[in-house]
């Protein structure tokens, strides 16, 4: 049975222990956080030597705090001091506990009898543990910044759960770069209580989250997660970046959180049995995730390539193709026919649909439209889009703006890469399929007025064509395995 | 005393004392007692008789039909090929019985009993490995991986854990990287794809009894698109408690 972890998510109040003047330290951090980032539930700082801190009175002890007045203790204090405030705490209503020390089982024999003592504590005093040895928990919905690291992550549908605090830092800097945002972040540390299929289980029920995203080490019981993870997968895809998949990363994982590494080929075989998304990197993971967020899922493997010039369409053509879960669509004679009645007759005449510099009637929303809507495509990357909004760029900054005219062509750019961008989004919307707009101005010019109006339509804009293809064909790969099993 | 399993053939099982990566020790099975498992499983595995002498190994080749394997068999003889207790593609009846006299001369006292396996020698081009393994954190798994001499540099494998259903078997067999090894091939038929996720789906559901501990097909060759097995090894738990 899924264990409720509202309580760590959306708490009715927050506590801190561990908090001192001291702004470097981690409960000045986590305070701090907790009051940054819009918050509304009342947080209660315990610490000792000052009366307040960041103009919130601090507390002597946990049995200060009132009674049900806090669900969550984010405890801030050492190894040697959290027995006691967790102890403290329950009987105060709180629910459950981040510990963000280390020196638990990372850290030794001694170590490691304290957190078998702490998970006993939480389970006899029916707490949600997380931890220990985490950097802690996020949740925008709610305004909850309970970590003590940055950023406080923009809200979207992804949940990240991750067993590496780094990476969840790495997810969350990329929603803030793409602003695909997250409905949930946590580090679960050592996880003796809670790991991350108990995550992703509450994730999978969550109503604020449409995708899991994770980062795996080592499982304890490789068997029972995959069986969780199984049952999960319908209901919402599990995005999973393994580390320690060879013998360096292996020594590298087991002095790290002390988990146990597996033979790769069988991780692998048995997260494409429980229907994960399973990818090499963490940028591969976060945008497959982003797009299983923000896109439709499409019927089939047949995608159709859109650009504005010729060498990105071929770039294309070649990853989809050699792409074991994707298919270039033939163009149908029907589409051919609609494109060539809208197009220059120098495009292409086929998939890619290349309109070979030749856009000059003003046709990109009517052709993303229209080739969308055809029955034979199941999914469209567009390519080639921001050349106007660069070509504004220079123009605005150079001397002779805004004179001969440039202002008035500058806004033209502008205005037409806005379009352009609001028209892929409308055509995946409209006809229920993913279209993937792609341009490395999503890095090198995130202020192109194309890039800036894909972020605004809520999707990512691909910093490549290649990345594209890629994230497509987990889309495809996860929507296959929906329909063939459910 | 032997497996319960192989009680009604003449050999008995090899006490090698391997450890399993479950941390078991464990019992390779002659190829005749595991032939006979993988088969009763409902496996297709290439026809064999076990004999004692030459005089019965030409009389088995004859009704099993030539071209012949002869191979040595015995309590504790693991590794054939490497011993050269292999002989292959045996045309006439005078080979297969110079063969089994070499095979028996080749015996070792550390051999203990032996006899002597005749098969069928099956052609194909294409050979592929499948096999149970378990996994110690995934409990039992399904490989399946391109065999052949080139097999170990190639390195084409994937696993499932069992058991599988169809989809599962068939998701295998797409996960392979050589997937023009199982089309046409070389005037051969493509590959039954039905036929190796049956294979794939029995190699699974032998994991369900406890005692089986791996099990190996090395090679299963593809006769006119339908794969079999022409060798088995079967590995049980240490719990049968040899004699």
């Amino acid at each position: 049975m899924t264990r409720d972890l509202t309580p760590l998510f959306e708490p009715r109040g927050v506590v801190v222990t561990g908090v001192s003047s001291h702004p470097g330290k981690f409960g000045f951090v986590t305070l701090h956080n907790l009051l940054s980032c819009g918050y509304r539930g009342d947080v209660f700082a315990v610490g000792r030597g000052e009366d307040t801190i960041l103009g919130q009175p601090v507390l002597a002890s946990v049995d200060a705090v009132p009674d049900g007045a806090a669900d969550l203790l984010v405890a801030c204090t050492p190894v040697s001091a959290n027995e006691g405030i967790i102890r403290s705490a329950a009987a105060r209503g709180v629910r459950a506990v981040f510990v963000t020390a280390g020196g638990y089982a990372e850290a030794g024999p001694e170590g490691a009898e304290a957190e078998a003592r702490l998970a006993a504590l939480a389970d006899k005093l029916d707490l949600v543990l997380a931890g220990p040895n985490g950097q802690g928990v996020t949740s925008p919905p709610v305004g909850l910044c309970a970590q003590i690291v940055a950023p406080f992550p923009p809200r979207g549908r992804i949940g990240v759960a991750s067993q590496s605090g780094n990476f969840v830092s790495a997810f969350q800097n990329y929603a803030h770069q793409t602003g695909v945002g997250l409905s949930r972040s946590v580090s679960a540390g050592n996880a003796p209580t809670t790991g991350v299929a108990d995550y992703l289980e509450w994730f999978a029920d969550d109503p604020e989250t449409d995708v899991g995203l994770c980062y795996i080490e080592g499982l304890d019981d490789g068997r029972d997660f995959f069986e969780r993870i199984r049952s999960i997968s319908p209901q919402m895809p599990v995005v999973v970046v393994k580390g320690g998949t060879t013998r360096g990363g292996q020594r590298a994982a087991a002095s790290h959180t002390g988990s146990l590494a597996t033979d790769d080929r069988v991780f692998d075989g048995m997260a494409r049995q429980a229907g994960m998304v399973r990818t090499a990197t963490i940028e591969e993971a976060f945008e497959a995730a982003a797009t299983l967020a923000t896109q439709p899922l499409p019927g089939g493997n047949g995608v159709l390539v859109l650009t504005t010039a010729g060498g990105w369409g071929v770039v294309t053509a070649d990853a989809v193709t050699s792409h074991p879960d994707l298919a270039l669509t033939a163009l149908p004679a029907d589409l051919l026919a609609a494109v060539d009645a809208l197009l220059p007759p120098r495009w292409s005449r086929n998939n890619p649909v290349d309109l070979a510099g030749g856009e000059t009637r003003d046709t990109i929303p009517e052709l993303l439209d229209m080739v969308a809507g055809h029955p034979a495509v199941d999914s469209v990357v567009q390519l080639g889009l921001g050349i106007q909004g660069n070509t504004a760029a220079l123009t605005r900054d150079g001397p002779f703006h805004p004179g001969y005219g440039l202002d008035r062509i500058v806004d033209f750019h502008e205005r037409q890469e806005r379009r352009y961008a609001e028209a892929a989004a409308a055509a995946a919307t409209t006809h229920s399929k993913p279209v993937l707009v792609a341009s490395e101005l999503a890095v090198t010019q995130p202020n192109n007025p194309m890039v800036a109006a894909v972020r605004e339509s809520g999707q990512l804009c691909y910093p490549s064509a290649n990345r594209a293809v890629v994230a497509l064909g987990h889309l495809t790969r996860y929507a296959s395995w929906c329909r063939a099993r459910t | 005393m032997p497996d319960p399993r192989c009680d009604y053939l003449p050999c008995g099982m090899v006490e090698n004392g391997v450890e399993s990566p479950t941390g078991q020790e464990t019992q390779t099975l002659s190829e005749a007692c595991s032939r006979q498992i993988v088969a009763d499983a409902g496996i297709p595995v290439s026809d064999w008789v076990t004999v004692g002498d030459p005089d019965a190994a030409v009389d088995a080749a004859r009704s099993i039909g030539l071209p012949a394997v002869v191979k040595l068999c015995g309590n504790t003889i693991a590794h054939k090929t490497e011993r050269g207790l292999v002989y292959l593609s045996l045309t006439t009846e005078n080979e297969v019985r110079e063969a089994a006299i070499d095979l028996l001369a080749a015996a070792r006292p550390e051999d203990g009993p032996v006899e002597l396996l005749i098969s069928t020698m099956v052609q194909g081009s294409r050979e592929l490995i499948a096999g149970m393994v378990r996994n110690p954190q995934f409990g039992p798994c399904v490989m399946l991986g391109v065999g052949g001499v080139l097999a170990e540099a190639i390195a084409d494998a994937a696993f499932r854990l069992a058991p599988l259903d169809r989809l599962d078997a068939h998701d295998l067999i797409n996960d392979l990287g050589a997937q023009d090894l199982l089309g046409e091939f070389r005037g051969e038929p493509a590959v039954d794809r039905h036929a190796l996720a049956d294979i794939l789906c029995l190699l699974g559901d032998l994991a369900a009894d406890p005692d089986v501990t791996s099990v190996d097909l090395n090679p299963l060759i593809v006769v006119n698109g339908r794969a079999v097995a022409v060798d088995a090894l079967v590995e049980t738990s240490g719990d049968a408690d040899p004699a």
